[in-house]
């Protein structure tokens, strides 16, 4: 190897590698143990020096289930919906996803920022993991949803557990397109933050969590386009289908889905995809910069 | 397929191929500061400021090679573009092999896990997987001279002893490039010399490094080649006696 006859000739540039050039969202596959590590590392930091630790993640969603249940249930009297409470708590369990996976994905990259100054690693593995967390902290809702409605002599249906789980895959993208949007986002503008928490309040009235599609449908009957894209919001379609699994066989009659779901869902598949596309586009658009922005 | 003209003795294990990297000096910071600036014909992207410009050099597989300069010259931005940190605005940089830095050992330490979990942490953060973290784990231990307190939170440390295990994890990293980033203040007397003895070692075993370094002492003993940049741009590349003079004449 060594000789100065080496000094003037040509080496091909695909012998190298390109420092800082990785294949997006692909790596986080090859880089799945340090995926691992980390979202361990959030878990396992999540409620470090709390006394209750993991009791907070029953506590709060107790807690906002009750004050719902006290207002919307018993004050306002949302008697069209039967089951209520189980209506609203498995509607609730996935927004409450959507909001946590979004959020945490959102402020991943500005909160490992000491990392991302100074070592090279894939960055997208920082919302990832941030997902991941939220689906792990959204496991105890999760059992809670479960035990009352078995409680209550729910039977599952194979169909209603499969939809179910489509649906949460369908929330998971879909956050994941805007988490990685709005965190390569975020580096270089702190209002993104903002922007989210916006987002974050209207995705708990956007979709039929509190009341019944009906009632939007009804209140906006002349404009059946709007009732469509209200449907098509790939929130709507998660939360209706743990309607459909959890809710509708502890009831004996439900206003079931819009005829147009169907299409709805489709729908909501491609702008989930399309999020993922364009999160991905400016979330590498912004990569590039990362390290001197923060 | 594109080539490049091999400069060193050996296969260059890392080519610097004329780079330029310019830092925003950003006038807007939020969206309303964007949007108003573009509304009234300001230049909302800001100026530039050229941190290294048309820089080109290799260094060759086994090759130990110093980057020196004054504060400011460009020389830890270039460390950055090859660990991948920062990206070129133009020319290339390239690499051959895993590269892992010395680079402000201890970013990826979380105050709140132990020493052992930090340890798992770091190291998989510069590219260890599980079974080759487990099979050095005994390693980085002993070197960190941490004994007992690797189960204690990491807060609990003194800056010496956090310190001191953040370097061990990084230097106990399989790797054909070394990164080396003035981090050799670590740590007591006798343990600056343990990381040096250590670092030698590596450089014997083929390990390609780059160095930035104000110690001269050091980068001396460490180092056959010395590339020398002012502002932004190579002034010198060679024997690293005559880099180091140049950088002592250049002061005066």
């Amino acid at each position: 190897m060594r000789g100065p006859q080496l000094a003037g000739t040509f080496v091909d540039t695909s012998m190298y590698d390109r420092p800082g050039r990785g294949s997006g969202l692909l790596d986080v596959v090859r880089w799945r143990y340090l995926l691992r590590v980390l979202i361990r590392k959030g878990t396992a930091t999540r409620y470090r020096n709390s006394t209750l630790g993991w009791i907070w993640s029953y506590v709060k969603p107790a807690s906002q289930f009750v004050i719902y249940y006290f207002i919307m249930g018993i004050v306002l009297q949302n008697h069209r919906v039967e089951n209520y409470a189980i209506y609203l708590f498995s509607g609730i369990v996935v927004v409450n996803l959507f909001n946590e996976a979004f959020g945490n994905a959102t402020n991943s990259i500005v909160d490992n920022k000491a990392l991302v100054r100074k070592i090279y690693m894939p960055r997208e593995l920082f919302p990832v993991a941030a997902i991941v967390g939220a689906v792990v902290h959204f496991l105890p809702q999760l059992a809670i949803l479960l035990v009352v409605c078995i409680l209550i002599g729910w039977v599952p249906t194979v169909a209603g557990i499969a939809g179910a789980i489509l649906g949460l895959m369908l929330v998971l993208a879909f956050s994941l397109g805007l988490g990685l949007l709005f965190s390569g986002l975020n580096v270089r503008y702190r209002d993104a933050q903002n922007f989210v928490d916006l987002i974050k309040m209207f995705s708990t009235w956007t979709s039929p969590v509190l009341y019944s599609w009906v009632l939007i449908a009804e209140a906006l009957h002349n404009y059946p386009w709007a009732t469509f894209i209200y449907t098509m919001n790939p929130l709507t379609i998660g939360v209706e289908l743990f309607h459909v699994a959890f809710w509708e066989p502890t009831v004996d009659s439900s206003d079931g889905l819009p005829s147009f779901f169907g299409w709805a869902s489709l729908w909501a598949v491609v702008v989930s995809l399309l999020m993922l596309v364009v999160g991905q586009a400016v979330f590498r658009h912004y990569e590039r910069t990362f390290a001197q922005d923060l | 397929m594109p080539q490049i003209e091999v400069l060193t003795q050996t296969t260059p294990s890392i080519v610097v191929d004329r780079v330029t990297k310019r830092f925003l000096k950003r006038n807007s910071h939020s969206f309303k500061e964007a949007f108003v600036g573009w509304l009234r014909g300001r230049r909302v992207r800001a100026d530039t400021f050229t941190a290294l410009e048309d820089l080109t050099f290799q260094v060759g597989e086994g090759e130990s090679v110093a980057v020196l300069g004054f504060n400011g010259s460009g020389k830890s931005t270039s460390l950055k573009l090859v660990s991948g940190v920062l990206e070129p605005d133009e020319g290339i940089v390239l690499t051959r092999g895993r590269v892992a830095g010395l680079i402000e050992v201890g970013a990826g330490f979380h105050p709140d896990l132990t020493g052992r979990e930090n340890v798992f942490l770091n190291a998989a953060i510069l590219g260890m997987d599980k079974k080759e973290t487990e099979a050095r784990f005994d390693d980085i231990v002993e070197f960190s001279e941490i004994g007992e307190f690797i189960d204690q939170e990491v807060k609990h440390y003194s800056s010496g002893m956090f310190m001191r295990l953040a370097f061990s994890v990084a230097i106990h990293v399989d790797l054909d490039i070394l990164l080396v980033d003035e981090v050799l203040s670590v740590g007591d007397a006798p343990f600056r010399e343990k990381c040096r003895t250590r670092i030698k070692q590596l450089a014997e075993t083929g390990v390609t490094m780059l160095v930035v370094s104000h110690d001269m002492k050091m980068v001396e003993e460490l180092c056959e080649r010395g590339i020398v940049i002012n502002r932004g741009r190579k002034v010198f590349d060679g024997p690293v006696k005559d880099a180091i003079q140049v950088l002592r004449d250049g002061h005066r």
